[in-house]
Parts: structure tokens; C-alpha cells; sequence
């Protein structure tokens, strides 16, 4: 019996990219584990805490935690960099002072993973051993929240050693995509302005499919080179790698 | 989402206006963010010299008192003379009180971000004092009218044509556009205010409690020169500028030049231990220290500290994408870029500036190029915490989040909203995504198609997922 996993799907993958929660599902699945949905998940409290509205923040999370903590499986995994910093680094800190739920939201905190680093750092999975999946040129996009997670480099070389890929690096990668949560919504001008430019070094790449692991990065993206009439195709690791594993019933 | 327009969107909206402006701080910000990737990389232990910039700086700012007691002793031993100003108008005053009780008529200066944060030089102007910049980007700021842009680099938004026509204009030479042409002009006009001048004013780097020293580091030359050669030197510095001990120093000046230009070193480090003394060739004859609060005790003493820890290395400036497409001036501040977004509100009305701790993805490039490591996001965190409490959030945005909260409060009332979103969406509709919403949605379409929540969520199709799972296992 392989490892016993809670899929953390986040509001947005589960409401805009639940293909993604699909091939997160059947690449873990692949690798052996056995994977749960907890039915009672929502939301991790991200955009309130990013916000400053930490009292809901907190309520939230409390809910994360009551959705998550039971003994039944060993490690939570997410698609989303952010959501994983939000409750690895942020609940723990918010939960602080709180009698009943402090200690859990570190046992949470601990026990919690975002899809890649879980797959190098628990399944200790060889990335050079997963076909590509496709012949066409991939890039990489490195979303901000995984800082202090994962390193540039090695978040990219999850997608760069897979086996026969053409690989095109992505130059400025550390520059944000320019979705920020509400940011986007209240300075719609600063955060165009960054998503072109994102658009145009992926498109200067010349790769044919992108690949980001942060569904508002996605879509925040691909809802840019889509005004912009840039055919790039985005997806999910996950999905990469579930593709070139011959997993998914929609195979490109 | 914004409920008003406010000066922060009109200034925004003049810069992302002008690509050629865009353009010239993009490429600056990025070839010093690759110099900084180069320069760095040859320091083998340098994040472990991040760490022990951090710690002294941590350790200092706890300390304060202390350290600055000790600095001031050692000022005084050295033979300096030590002010204490509360507010910019003290700083200024006392500064123009000095000139006057020694008959001072031409200062020259070496930039220095506390002067420009108590607005110095009009203040000296006031008061019969010519004041001559000496940095030669400060210099064609002041020739041309401007105003800095950036901390460290502070013409990042001038481009040759304008200071070429700038200095044809006000110092009467012939129009070109040659960078060593132009900065010889700049030196001559210079040499000659350096050989009348009778006060130098400088900022403090860092100032040394062990030993009284006072440190500037400057790339040309002016630093020195306006320091040694008028007859008083005045140095104007922040009271978080003290560091314990003079080994201390060869930490900050190590990740100092790398973090922002890449240098190893600025190219002159000029440390002054009090005026002239009989057996010196050349210096001042008095040397006074204005020691500028304006704010800082009451940072010091709140949840904001962390910001004390700045060096003003610019490289959060450098890094940042927002400050890429907006540029310095936007931000109507001293302190542009990510630093300025947490420390203007902090020294300031915070309600005037309440856009700016808004106005950032939370991208955290800054804290990773941070020489001291300073949390940004979290300080701009809990500046919007502050906002929210202090129902300084407009009542849309509040009613927005309001309802976001809401619907994510539980599993139905998610499905339930996922639904009615699809639907709310339908009007202008391509498959799963929307290029033309209606109504006060029409913002969100305006720069990039939208997409629609799925007709099958994974919640939906977890059912089957599961199912599935269980084929397998068995």
C-alpha cells in the first residue's frame, strides 16, 4: 500500500481547471497513493488574508483544518503553490493564539504539500523517467508563491528533464505574471502591463505549450495571449505529466 | 473595483501611457538585476552575509538607544557636533541655523535621501543658502527642475535628449548628446561652485557607534569632495543608520554595490571620524551630525520595525514589476518602489497613500533580493490588516470580498455561486471563456478574455474519479 493522500483541490482549480484536479488525482494514483477528496474543503483563507481581513481569514482556516484534520491518511496535497504557502506558512501563524485549533494548524502546516515538491521531495519521483508526452516546445512559468517552497531551478527542472521534451527556458522568469489576486481587479492597468509582458517572453520562446503550476496564473495568462490571438497552449504539470504517463481519457 | 480615481491611478495611468519610458526603466531595472545575479554568485558565502546584515540589523534596531547613545558619545569624542531633530521642519531649521551662525552662503551636496525626504534645499533657499547638487544625477535633477526617481539611480527616467537639452538651457552650452561630453559640462559648472562653497551636506550610510564614524558611499568622487573641502561639513542622518561596530561595517558594504549595480564596492567609501584635526591636510573645521527621527522612534516602537532594517540598496526597486511599468514618480514619494510602498504610509498620512501597500501582486522578487532580507509582502500584509480595521477599505471592495468570503464559506453555497457565476457569464460567452462581460463587469474583460467556471466542476467529476480509483485498486 502506497501513501495515503488528501487532495486539497483549491476553489479555483476545482471552479476553472478541474482537469487539473483530474490528472493530480491519476498521476498520484500512478505513483501508488491512495487519494481522498474531503468533501467539506472550500477555501484556505488566501484572499482574505492577503486582503488584511484576517479575522475571516482565521474562520476560514479553522474550517480548512476541521475539512482536513482527520487521522485517516498520511500527507495533503495541492495544485496550487499558493494555497500550500497559505497553509504551510500563514494558518500556523494566524491560529497562533488560539487554543483549539494552534497545534493543529501546525500538524496541517506539516503534513501539507504542493503537487511537484511532493512528488520530488516525498515520492522521490525521477522526473527524467516520464516521457514528455508531446513533441511540441514547452516553457516553463514560475509563479511567485512558490518562493520560499521550491527554487526556480528546481520547480523548472521538473519540467525540463522529462524525457524527450524540447524545452524552452523562459527568460525574466522571476517576474510576476501579473494576476495578484485582487489586484488584478483594482489596477487593471499595472496588472495588464505585467501580463503582456509576460505573453511576449513566452511567445518569444517560440514553445508551443506553457506550463504553469497556479490556476490564476493560468488564467490570468492565457486570458492575455487569448485577447492577443498567441496560440500557447496552458497547462498544469499534473496534466503534463498525467498526458505523457498515457492517463487522461482526452489524451491531446 | 476601485471605487474612486484617485491621484495614485492618474499618475499610474500617465506612465503606463509612455512605452519609451516603460521601456528605459525596464531595461535599466533588469541589466542591474542581472548584474546583481553576476555579482553576487562570485561571493561564495554571500547568503550567509545576508544573514549577518540581517541579524546586526535586527539586533541594532532592537537596541537602538543604545547604540545611538554610544555613537553619539563617540561623535562628541571626536570632536563633532550632534543635533537631534524630531520632525523634517527641525531637521531643516537646525540646518539653516547653522549655516547662519557661521555666515554659510554656498552649500554643496552629496545625495542623501534624508535631505530629500525634509525637503532641504528649499528650505535652505528660504533661508539665503545656495544649495548645488554634486551627484551628477541629483545634479541634472535640480538643473532641469525634476524630481528623483529612484533611490540610488535617481535620472533612470531621464533620457539623453532631455538632459542634453537641459543643460543647453541652464548652462548655456552647445547641444549634444555624448554622455562624456555632457558630464564634463556638468564637472566644470561643478569645480568652480567646489572652490567658493563653505558647507557640505551629506547624508549617512552608516553610521559607526563604536568609533563616531560616519560612512558614505558614493560612485563619484563628489562625496569626498563636498565633505572635505567647505569649512563645515553637515551630515544629516536617519537614526536607524547606526551600526555597532566598525567590523560590522565590512558586511554592509559587501552586499551593499552587489545588491543594486552589481558593483563589489562603490567606488568611493569615504569614512570620517570628526572635523579636521591639526595634523590633517584637509577637512572641515567643524563637522555637525543632524540626527533625524521624523517617524522612525515611532516605526521602532510598533509592528512595522522590520522597515528600519533598509540600507536604501534600491534593489527591491530593481526587481519589482510594478515599479517597472509605473516608474518612481507615480508613487508622488521620496521612497518609490516596494520599500516606499511600506515606508511612505509610515511616515505619512497613511489614508493619502492608502493605494500604495494595494498596488502590489505580492510577487516577492523584493524580499528575494533583499541585502537584509526584509519581508515586504508581509509588512504590505499588514498594512492592508491595518486598512481593514481601520475601515479604510472602500465599501465596494469591502462589499466584494464580503460576498467572495461568503460564498466559499461552505461546499453548497461554493456550488451554488459556481453556478450562478456560470450563468452571470453566459452574455458574450466563448465555451469557457468570456472576452465581453456586461456591466460594471466590463473592467475585468477589458485588457484579457475571462474564464468561466467549468459546466463540471472537479467536485462533479470527483464522483467518477473516485469510482474509478476503486476499479483500479481492486
Amino acid at each position: 500500500m502506497g501513501k495515503s493522500v488528501a487532495l486539497f483541490v483549491t476553489c479555483l482549480t476545482d471552479t476553472f481547471a478541474p482537469r487539473v484536479g483530474v490528472a493530480v488525482v491519476r498521476v498520484l494514483r500512478h505513483f501508488g497513493c491512495d487519494v481522498r477528496f474531503p468533501e467539506g474543503q472550500t477555501c484556505c483563507g488566501q484572499p482574505a488574508y492577503n486582503n488584511g481581513f484576517h479575522r475571516e481569514a482565521a474562520a476560514q482556516g479553522r474550517r480548512m483544518i476541521d475539512a482536513f484534520d482527520f487521522a485517516d491518511y498520511e500527507h495533503v496535497v495541492t495544485p496550487s503553490g499558493s494555497c500550500a504557502a497559505m497553509v504551510k506558512h500563514h494558518l500556523p501563524e494566524l491560529l497562533a493564539d488560539d487554543a483549539e485549533y494552534a497545534e493543529r494548524s501546525w500538524r496541517l502546516a506539516e503534513r501539507t504539500y504542493e503537487f511537484g515538491t511532493f512528488l520530488a521531495d516525498v515520492l522521490h519521483v525521477d522526473f527524467t523517467q516520464i516521457p514528455a508526452g508531446t513533441s511540441r516546445p514547452v516553457t516553463y512559468h514560475y509563479s511567485c508563491h512558490l518562493r520560499g517552497i521550491q527554487t526556480i531551478e528546481g520547480a523548472s527542472a521538473q519540467v525540463s528533464r522529462l524525457a524527450g521534451i524540447d524545452y524552452r527556458p523562459l527568460a525574466q522568469i522571476e517576474q510576476c505574471c501579473g494576476f495578484g489576486g485582487a489586484f488584478g481587479a483594482v489596477f487593471p492597468g499595472i496588472s495588464n502591463a505585467m501580463s503582456q509582458d509576460k505573453v511576449t517572453a513566452i511567445a518569444a520562446t517560440g514553445a508551443e505549450v506553457a506550463v504553469v503550476n497556479e490556476a490564476g496564473c493560468s488564467f490570468t495568462i492565457e486570458g492575455t495571449a487569448r485577447r492577443r490571438s498567441v496560440s500557447v497552449q496552458f497547462k498544469h504539470l499534473a496534466e503534463l505529466l498525467a498526458e505523457g504517463l498515457g492517463l487522461m481519457d482526452d489524451q491531446p | 473595483m476601485k471605487c474612486s480615481h484617485t491621484w495614485f491611478d492618474e499618475n499610474v495611468a500617465r506612465t503606463l501611457a509612455d512605452e519609451s519610458l516603460r521601456a528605459v526603466i525596464g531595461q535599466t531595472s533588469q541589466s542591474k538585476i542581472e548584474s546583481r545575479v553576476v555579482a553576487t554568485a562570485k561571493v561564495p558565502n554571500f547568503e550567509q552575509l545576508r544573514d549577518l546584515a540581517t541579524q546586526i540589523k535586527q539586533h541594532t534596531i532592537e537596541h537602538l538607544d543604545h547604540y545611538l547613545e554610544r555613537f553619539i558619545e563617540q561623535v562628541r569624542a571626536n570632536g563633532g557636533i550632534v543635533h537631534f531633530a524630531a520632525t523634517a521642519a527641525d531637521a531643516n531649521a537646525c540646518i539653516a541655523r547653522i549655516a547662519q551662525d557661521n555666515g554659510l552662503k554656498l552649500a554643496v551636496k552629496v545625495k542623501a535621501m534624508t535631505t530629500e525626504e525634509t525637503g532641504l534645499n528649499a528650505a535652505l533657499a528660504a533661508a539665503g543658502v545656495q544649495v548645488f547638487e554634486t551627484d551628477l544625477g541629483e545634479f541634472i535633477v535640480q538643473l532641469d527642475n525634476d524630481r528623483p526617481s529612484h533611490i540610488v539611480t535617481p535620472i533612470i527616467h531621464k533620457n539623453r535628449q532631455t538632459i542634453a537639452r537641459a543643460m543647453q538651457r541652464e548652462l548655456g552650452v552647445p547641444y549634444t548628446e555624448d554622455p562624456e561630453t555632457l558630464t564634463r559640462y556638468a564637472r566644470e559648472h561643478l569645480r568652480d561652485v567646489f572652490r567658493r562653497c563653505d558647507l557640505g551636506i551629506s547624508g549617512v550610510n552608516f553610521g559607526v557607534a563604536e568609533t563616531g564614524t560616519i560612512c558614505i558611499c558614493t560612485n563619484e568622487g563628489n562625496g569626498r569632495l563636498s565633505t572635505t573641502r567647505p569649512r563645515v561639513h553637515v551630515a544629516l542622518m536617519g537614526i536607524e543608520k547606526v551600526i555597532p561596530r566598525l567590523v560590522d561595517l565590512s558586511v554592509f558594504l559587501k552586499v551593499l554595490s552587489r545588491s543594486n549595480t552589481g558593483q563589489p564596492i562603490t567606488v568611493y567609501t569615504s569614512l570620517m571620524n570628526g572635523p579636521r584635526r591639526e595634523s590633517d591636510p584637509d577637512g572641515p573645521e567643524q563637522l555637525h551630525v543632524v540626527l533625524l527621527d521624523n517617524g522612525r522612534r515611532a516605526i521602532q516602537q510598533g509592528r512595522y520595525r522590520e522597515i528600519l532594517h533598509c540600507i536604501r540598496c534600491g534593489a527591491c526597486l530593481n526587481a519589482c514589476p510594478v515599479y517597472r511599468h509605473i516608474g518612481g514618480h507615480a508613487y508622488d514619494s521620496v521612497y518609490p518602489g516596494p520599500i516606499g510602498k511600506v515606508l511612505t504610509p509610515l511616515l505619512n498620512d497613511p489614508k493619502h497613500y492608502a493605494d500604495l501597500p494595494q498596488a502590489s501582486s505580492l510577487c516577492g522578487f523584493c524580499r528575494d533580493v533583499c541585502p537584509v532580507r526584509i519581508d515586504i509582502p508581509d509588512l504590505l500584509v499588514r498594512l492592508r490588516r491595518d486598512q481593514a480595521d481601520g475601515k479604510a477599505v472602500p465599501w465596494l471592495r469591502r462589499l466584494a470580498f464580503r460576498a467572495l468570503f461568503w460564498a466559499l464559506s461552505t461546499p453548497r453555497l461554493m456550488r451554488w455561486s459556481q453556478r450562478v457565476l456560470r450563468w452571470g457569464t453566459v452574455v458574450g460567452a466563448k465555451g469557457d471563456w468570456n472576452s465581453r462581460l456586461p456591466g460594471p463587469a466590463a473592467q475585468l474583460t477589458r485588457h484579457r478574455d475571462t474564464p468561466r467556471p467549468a459546466a463540471k466542476t472537479f467536485r462533479d467529476l470527483w464522483q467518477s474519479e473516485r469510482d474509478r480509483g476503486d476499479q483500479t485498486d481492486q
